[in-house]
């Protein structure tokens, strides 16, 4: 059964912009991107919105409804009043490009500023290695990243401070720690993480934790354990000591 | 006059999924100067979506594996239509292509050895498939981009293209425009490789997102390449049918391979009912014994559910349609009855099948390990494409290469799954060894500046007509419609020439499609431009389906349901004749080698 429900969508560019009102049909399963689809194909060809894969599995749709950072795609109606109607805008921390897609192009270029994995020479005569599936997992965590950037989004060192050329954001501490953590690497990025990404900019406030459709533990699995390793390099009174002596 | 912002690149790749990273990896580390395209942005191509592993003969599970018997599981699975240069080379080379991915850094599952874990697929006879859960592909393009991007290779991303450039016969590069503001681009090139993936949104049921539209196809088929094996689509056996707005979206093979089991609505394991004489040997004869299987005893054989696609997707298919579906119209697959056989199956599940538990919960509001999911077939392969030479991956077009899903030959009639990721490396890397040795050997390229004026000008069509002009989304629903329901699962001559009729309306109709607004990120206008390639492929697919008749693999006519050992001479070849219309004609396949021909056998 099909009941029509009220959109207000953000239409604009970097000039600036407005919420518009679309009314649309909504039928049972739907989630918000098939609702933004329809107002698309029937209302406005032109409205702007980045999607792929439609199953929480690409990070295209990132968007804010009702004030909420979220995948369009995982958004089911079911779990919205939709007697109010529903807002949704492009995620704020990242320049609006048109309507609900923001350039998001930045991440892209902080992510090369990580230095990038190195592994250790191979274990067996073959050129493989052996690794136990324990140390596998604890890093598969992070692995599961799908790059939507709304920790990023949510962060408030980049949406109300826009410390984007200081301070590298969640998604890209998530990286450096899945290197970090990798039990191949033998790089070393804590020189990089104190001085260079700014790591103590984070004050842990766990938004970011708390909107990742994929459910990391992005701060008390991820940037705490970086934390911890640039306090151990940099702040430990007895290794200060021993490095002096 | 358009203006043009020129790029000017040794080689240049279409396309950003793994097929085109590991292209573009390979041609730098050769010494090219390297520009990559991807529709979408970086990283979001469809090998994210892909689940249940990359197939190699490692032999860590199973020490009889070795790349004869992938080789011949391969060609078994094509039904001999493949090319057997490259089922032979993506045999022998997978697992290195695999152990490259390592040392990049990706992470496998491990043995309790510490090696690469490997597990049952459909038609491999030995586990096979590395894997990560059942988000292979999000690992494997994750670690191809984090490889990729300190190489040295320049990225453009969320680019259309509009047209390839040719300098004589010779590739020359390619014009489009950047999705953010829609300005045209020229990226000038001595070699390209197309990497742009599959065909899926010609149909209304697919797992495939909105850009696989068939770019990489049209594109070379309007300068000159042949395209192969275009009537052979494969349906994936078990898509979401509900709810359905998820319609297509994929449920991995990964959850027969795990012990799921496909009922009616009668609860009764069809699959037992019907099983193919080419896999009689190699099946189970019980549930018993279909268990063992999935549980890695080596003395069982596979149970039905773990037959090829083709063939399980037709079975699904007649179960629906002789009123033993779901409630949704599709069949029963489910994984949780293994609680009958072991402790906390629930923990198993969700650890083996993490994103399908997830996807489930979130999308549907069901938990598979209590419940049974509703599953249905989806669009999701084209094992056609681009006609290409076994070694090298060039096309008949010189400078013009291609590589994974766009190109035709490894996978025949029918693709197993999991040999897609590894065709990916395996023939992304050949791709970008010889694209930039290419490159090397032949001079600069000259543009035809008049050509691509008149590209930019067709290109802007849409804003001329307006919103007077049709509706592109109307236009691209009704060519779903047509081709979903006339070229399908079940094909039939009569129907397929209905359809043939259809796409030419279609094909006038596109030409008229308007849409309102500006150049800057307008989806109208690149759903617009984007319905000029659907059209190819799709008649190209229904021509194709119309001239094969016979049933093999992926393609099953109505009226000639038996496979004709005739027809297993040959491949249907589509090419654009000097007038502009589409050729179809049937050429013989190249004989294959007597040691070849051996393994075959020897592995029966």
């Amino acid at each position: 059964m099909a009941t029509p429900a009220t959109f207000r969508i953000w239409r604009g560019d970097p000039a600036g912009g407005a919420f518009q009102d679309y009314t649309t049909p909504v039928e049972e399963g739907m989630v918000v991107l098939d609702a933004v689809h329809r107002i698309q194909a029937q209302h406005s060809p032109d409205l702007a919105v980045r999607w792929n894969c439609k199953a929480g599995k690409c990070g295209s749709c990132s968007a804010e409804i009702n004030g909420m950072p979220r995948l369009m795609c995982m958004t089911r109606l079911s779990a919205i009043d939709l007697n109010m109607p529903v807002i949704v805008e492009p995620m704020h921390a990242f320049p609006v490009i048109r309507d609900l897609v923001t350039d998001v192009s930045w991440n892209y270029r902080a992510k090369k500023t990580i230095k990038q994995f190195k592994a250790r020479p191979p274990d067996a005569a073959d050129g493989t290695w052996r690794i136990q599936q324990a140390d596998v997992e604890r890093v598969q965590e992070f692995r599961k990243c799908i790059e939507c950037f709304l920790c990023q989004d949510v962060c408030h060192v980049l949406r109300e401070h826009h410390k984007h050329d200081e301070f590298i954001g969640p998604r890209l501490l998530v990286y450096a720690a899945a290197l970090e953590m990798h039990p191949l690497d033998t790089e070393d990025r804590v020189s990089d993480l104190r001085y260079l990404h700014n790591i103590g900019y984070c004050n842990i406030t766990t938004c970011c934790r708390q909107v990742c459709p994929e459910s990391i533990t992005i701060t008390e699995n991820a940037i705490i354990p970086l934390k911890e390793r640039v306090a151990d390099r940099y702040f430990d009174p007895l290794k200060r000591l021993f490095r002096i002596l | 006059m358009p203006e043009f912002q020129r790029f000017s690149y040794d080689v240049l790749v279409i396309g950003a999924g793994g097929a085109g990273l590991r292209a573009a990896i390979e041609a730098g580390a050769a010494g090219a100067k390297v520009g990559v395209i991807c529709k979408s942005l970086l990283g979001k191509a469809h090998t994210v979506m892909a689940e249940g592993g990359i197939a190699a003969a490692l032999a860590n599970v199973d020490d009889r594996d070795n790349w004869r018997v992938h080789f011949a599981d391969t060609m078994r699975g094509g039904q001999y239509l493949n090319n057997w240069r490259m089922a032979e080379l993506h045999a022998k080379e997978a697992p290195e292509c695999v152990c490259e991915l390592e040392a990049w850094g990706a992470l496998f599952d491990r043995t309790t050895d510490g090696k690469i874990l490997q597990r049952n697929f459909g038609g491999h006879r030995y586990p096979r498939l590395a894997h990560v859960g059942d988000r292979t592909g999000l690992e494997m393009i994750r670690t191809l981009q984090d490889h990729g991007i300190h190489t040295g290779m320049e990225v453009h991303m969320e680019c259309t293209v509009l047209r390839l450039l040719l300098d004589g016969n010779r590739i020359a590069g390619a014009c489009g425009y950047d999705r953010e503001k829609g300005r045209f681009q020229l990226w000038e090139a001595k070699a390209v490789v197309l990497a742009t993936g599959g065909v899926g949104r010609s149909f209304k049921v697919t797992s495939n997102s909105w850009e696989y539209t068939g770019d990489g196809l049209a594109l070379a088929y309007r300068v000159g390449a042949e395209l192969q094996d275009m009537e052979f689509v494969q349906f994936h056996p078990t898509g979401m049918v509900w709810p359905i707005s998820v319609r297509g979206i994929l449920v991995t093979e990964g959850v027969r391979g795990e012990g799921g089991v496909l009922r009616n609505s009668e609860g009764r394991r069809f699959m037992f009912d019907d099983i193919p004489d080419l896999y009689k040997e190699q099946t189970a004869d019980s549930e018993e014994e279909g268990w063992r299987y999935t549980q890695g005893d080596k003395n069982a054989r596979r149970p039905p559910e773990l037959l090829t696609r083709d063939h399980v997707a037709r079975c699904i298919n007649r179960e629906v349609k002789t009123g033993r579906g779901s409630p949704h119209g599709g069949v029963f697959l489910d994984i949780s009855w293994i609680k009958e056989r072991m402790p906390k199956s629930g923990e198993y599940i969700k650890r083996k099948l993490p994103s399908m538990y997830h996807q489930f919960k979130q999308l549907a509001d069901l938990d598979i390990t209590k419940e049974p999911m509703e599953v249905g077939p989806t669009t999701h392969y084209m094992m056609g494409g681009i006609r290409v030479d076994g070694d090298s991956q060039m096309s008949t077009v010189p400078g013009l290469f291609a590589a994974g899903e766009v190109a035709a030959g490894l996978h025949g009639a029918n693709r197993l799954g999991g040999n897609s990721l590894s065709d990916l490396v395996v023939f992304g890397r050949r791709a970008g060894r010889f694209a930039a040795a290419f490159a090397n050997a032949n001079g600069p390229v000259t543009i035809n500046e008049t050509e691509l004026q008149a590209t930019a000008t067709a290109a802007l069509g849409p804003f001329d007509r307006g919103l007077s002009g049709e509706n592109p989304y109307q236009i691209q629903y009704d060519l779903q419609e047509t081709m979903q329901d006339l070229v399908g699962i079940v094909r039939v001559e009569s129907e397929m020439q209905q359809a043939l009729d259809a796409i030419g309306q279609l094909r006038a109709r596109a030409e008229r499609a308007g849409t309102a607004g500006n150049r800057e990120y307008n989806n109208g206008w690149h759903t617009a431009i984007d319905l000029g390639n659907m059209i190819v492929v799709s008649e190209a697919i229904t021509r194709a389906a119309v001239l094969r008749k016979e049933s093999r693999g992926a393609q099953f006519r109505e009226d000639f349901p038996a496979k004709d050992s005739e027809w297993g001479k040959y491949n249907i070849v589509i090419s654009r004749s000097a007038d502009g219309e589409m050729q179809v004609e049937k050429r013989a396949l190249t004989p294959m080698p007597d040691e070849l021909k051996k393994v075959i056998e020897e592995t029966k």
